[in-house]
């Protein structure tokens, strides 16, 4: 996406967006009420509102297993992750509508499948142990990504991330720790978790986007610096921080190329299935119908529903005003 | 600047920030308190007794977490979660209070994932098909009025684990109920269909009712002995309740509860329990020997 | 409530619940703060679903509620002559909520 700026008066453009180039070189947060380029604002509504979208769309591989979690504690953990989720949407659309949308509007366009979310909600969850696997390797990716969007240069943005940081530590905790109960139970469990990892490994590396000389956008996002790392970068740093945990754990990463390189100081790991991230991310992965059916059933059959709040309040300001 | 440490304040002020990420119910209630059973009190009736609250809230919880990922809008997804959470938490003290009680050294999930339908000493309300957002809400009300009337009168139980337990729990019944009389005002004095809605949900849940108020011998025995609280005592008050609620909500008020005839407190249910539990059961099942 | 200042939205604007600004004193002796904004049919439910989503229901946190369109603001260092984004949206996020350095180590 290149840069555009709004229809300004003569003159004034370019005095603006000096301006905004002056805040974003010296590292200043951008407000929503500031001057920004159209690019900018256009590329932060996708960015915030996917991001809102996958937090939502998310909620429902683990959201499976509320209803048979094998021990109350471990329900309750799920729960409360699952309804973090829901509530790290929320903060997600109230970014993004400081940018002159609507959540109402960003609701349709995930319901009619007009805009993406985070690919690997479009596997399935096949076993408890995936509620493990996710915890640890989904969130423990999505927290890779999200920490330096902590600095993004658009306040509300960073500020959202900063509390959904702050609050998803647990989300991966939990999940390592349900991994490591398992492993230490019955042979069946550790053949569970195994075959968990195995499914979710290269989802998770896919999770960071195609690689850097696919990836045409990075580059301006990070000048405008609402990307902080490429896409790469996040990808090594992931599976660095990745490999000692499987070796705790004592699972295998399915990745025959995993191998430690000590000239470069990082592992070296094979390339995922880039033909198949295409495939999910353009629609064809094993859940997208049924995840965007959900959503949209849950919206048309609450319809009467949130009709009733409005005209209950209407009613109810129509007559305070009249008292 | 006070902005500077909202977060940091947020957590300091609730035990962290991992707690105030989990929501509520993780606070322990028990501390403290003294877990040996009363002298004088029965412990198989007061394990009986704990079942028969424990086990209210266990289903209950149940039904409601269907509505995550399903609700009429995101923020009430996060409502009834929390409800959810609210009532898993008092679920599980309660039944590892029975496992105390009766001797048997049996936690939570003994009792929880290893006991059959006719096991189950909840009122058949809670276990009764969700339905459209307004039965849900209905049902909400009116086990959550009863609750709150039970609990609040538990918090004095000479048992002092119940009444740990009812103290907390009060604070969050209260809120429980006070969502769902919004929802209920919403409903009924909102669109013609919500109203319609909520008449027919009425219609569908009062039935059931009678069975909140109607007293086991358990109950009648640890109420005789000041540890538990005969639900026949609070039917006047949340009659009142009820009748407030649906009536400011421009409904009719409604007709007297039906005939109290106990049910589900001595393991009769309706066909509706037996799914709910291979639901809940199925992973803790499938793996006996598991660890989670 | 609905604008179109992206230029996708579909249809005409249906009755949306309106936008509340939410602020937050996380304990005594501290001021309220803003933390982000929620929809809600009316204040009450406003109130209801700002401590479910800004404080996971902790009651003894005191919380402010207030219609969006509501607010007057006056912010001289952001510059907006002309292009408002959210022109209907008076003032959204005030920049006295500044980003703590804190940000927890995963």
């Amino acid at each position: 996406m290149t840069t555009h700026t709004a229809p300004a008066p003569p003159g004034a453009t370019t005095e603006l967006q000096a301006e905004f180039d002056a805040r974003i070189a010296a590292d200043q947060r951008i407000e929503p009420r500031d001057w920004m380029p159209e690019g900018y604002r256009k590329t932060l509504v996708r960015q915030v509102s996917q991001h809102a979208h996958s937090e939502i769309i998310g909620m429902q591989p683990e959201g499976d297993w509320i209803a048979s979690a094998p021990s109350l504690r471990r329900k309750a953990i799920l729960l409360a992750k699952v309804q973090d989720e829901a509530g790290h949407g929320l903060y997600l659309y109230a970014a993004a509508e400081t940018l002159g949308v609507d959540r109402a509007d960003l609701t349709r366009r995930l319901i009619e499948g007009r805009q993406k979310y985070s690919s690997i909600f479009n596997y399935p969850s096949l076993t408890f142990a995936d509620v493990g696997v996710i915890g640890w390797l989904v969130d423990g990716a999505a927290i890779c990504n999200q920490v330096p969007l902590c600095r993004s240069s658009f306040g509300p943005y960073a500020r959202a991330m900063v509390r959904i940081c702050k609050e998803e530590s647990f989300h991966q905790r939990q999940g390592y720790e349900l991994l490591m109960r398992m492993m230490e139970g019955t042979e069946e469990q550790r053949r569970m978790v195994q075959d968990a990892v195995d499914r979710w490994w290269w989802p998770s590396l896919m999770m960071f986007g195609p690689p850097d000389a696919e990836s045409p956008n990075t580059k301006q996002s990070m000048a405008w610096r609402i990307k902080r790392d490429t896409n790469d970068d996040l990808r090594q740093k992931f599976v660095d921080m990745t490999v000692p945990q499987a070796e705790r754990l004592g699972v295998t990463l399915p990745d025959p190329e995993l191998t430690w390189n000590d000239e470069r100081g990082h592992y070296d790991f094979g390339e995922p299935d880039w033909d198949e991230f295409k495939r999910v991310i353009s629609g064809s992965g094993p859940k997208n119908a049924e995840r965007i059916q959900r959503r949209r059933a849950a919206h048309e059959k609450g319809e009467w529903v949130r009709e009733a709040a409005t005209a209950y309040a209407d009613k109810h300001s129509a007559r305070k005003a009249a008292a | 600047m006070s902005g500077d440490h909202i977060y940091s304040a947020l957590s300091e002020e609730h035990g962290g920030d991992a707690r105030w990420a989990f929501g509520t119910g993780f606070t322990d209630a028990l501390a403290g308190v003294d877990t040996t059973v009363p002298e004088g009190v029965d412990g198989d009736d007061l394990a009986l007794y704990c079942q028969m609250l424990g086990d209210d809230a266990l289903v209950q919880a149940q039904r409601l977490t269907d509505w995550v990922t399903d609700a009429p809008e995101l923020e009430e997804e996060v409502a009834l979660a929390n409800i959810a959470l609210d009532l898993i938490g008092q679920a599980r003290l309660l039944l590892a209070r029975a496992g105390q009680a009766d001797g048997s050294g049996r936690d939570e999930d003994a009792f929880a994932y290893w006991r059959g339908p006719e096991e189950f000493r909840n009122v058949q309300l809670a276990e009764a098909p969700r339905g459209d957002f307004a039965r849900a809400i209905l049902t909400l009300l009116v086990l959550s009025s009863a609750r709150l009337a039970v609990f609040s009168r538990l918090s004095s139980s000479k048992d002092p684990v119940l009444a740990a337990v009812a103290a907390k729990a009060v604070n969050e019944l209260a809120y429980h109920r006070e969502y769902a009389v919004s929802w209920a005002l919403r409903l009924g004095d909102g669109t013609p269909y919500s109203r319609e809605r909520m008449v027919a949900a009425v219609a569908d849940v009062w039935p059931m009712t009678g069975e909140l108020f109607a007293t086991h011998p358990v109950e009648a025995r640890m109420a005789a002995q000041g540890v538990g609280v005969d639900p026949a005592e609070v039917s006047q008050e949340v009659h009142r309740v009820l009748t407030e609620v649906l009536t400011t909500a421009t409904l009719d008020a409604p007709a007297p509860f039906p005939e109290p005839v106990v049910a589900g407190r001595q393991g009769t249910h309706t066909a509706e329990l037996a799914p709910l539990l291979t639901e809940l059961q199925k992973v803790a099942r499938e793996h006996p020997e598991a660890t989670w | 409530m609905s604008n179109d200042t992206n230029g996708t939205t579909s249809g005409a604007a249906r009755p949306e619940w309106p936008l509340y600004e939410v602020f937050v004193r996380g304990k005594r002796g501290l001021n309220h703060v803003h933390v982000g904004s929620l929809h809600a049919a009316d204040d009450h439910m406003a109130l209801h679903n700002a401590r479910n989503l800004y404080t996971r229901r902790n009651e003894g946190v005191s919380i402010w509620v207030v219609r969006a369109e509501h607010i007057a603001a006056s912010s001289p260092d952001e510059k907006d002559p002309y292009f408002a984004p959210s022109g209907d949206k008076v003032y959204r996020h005030p920049t006295f909520y500044p980003i703590p350095e804190d940000v927890p180590h995963i």
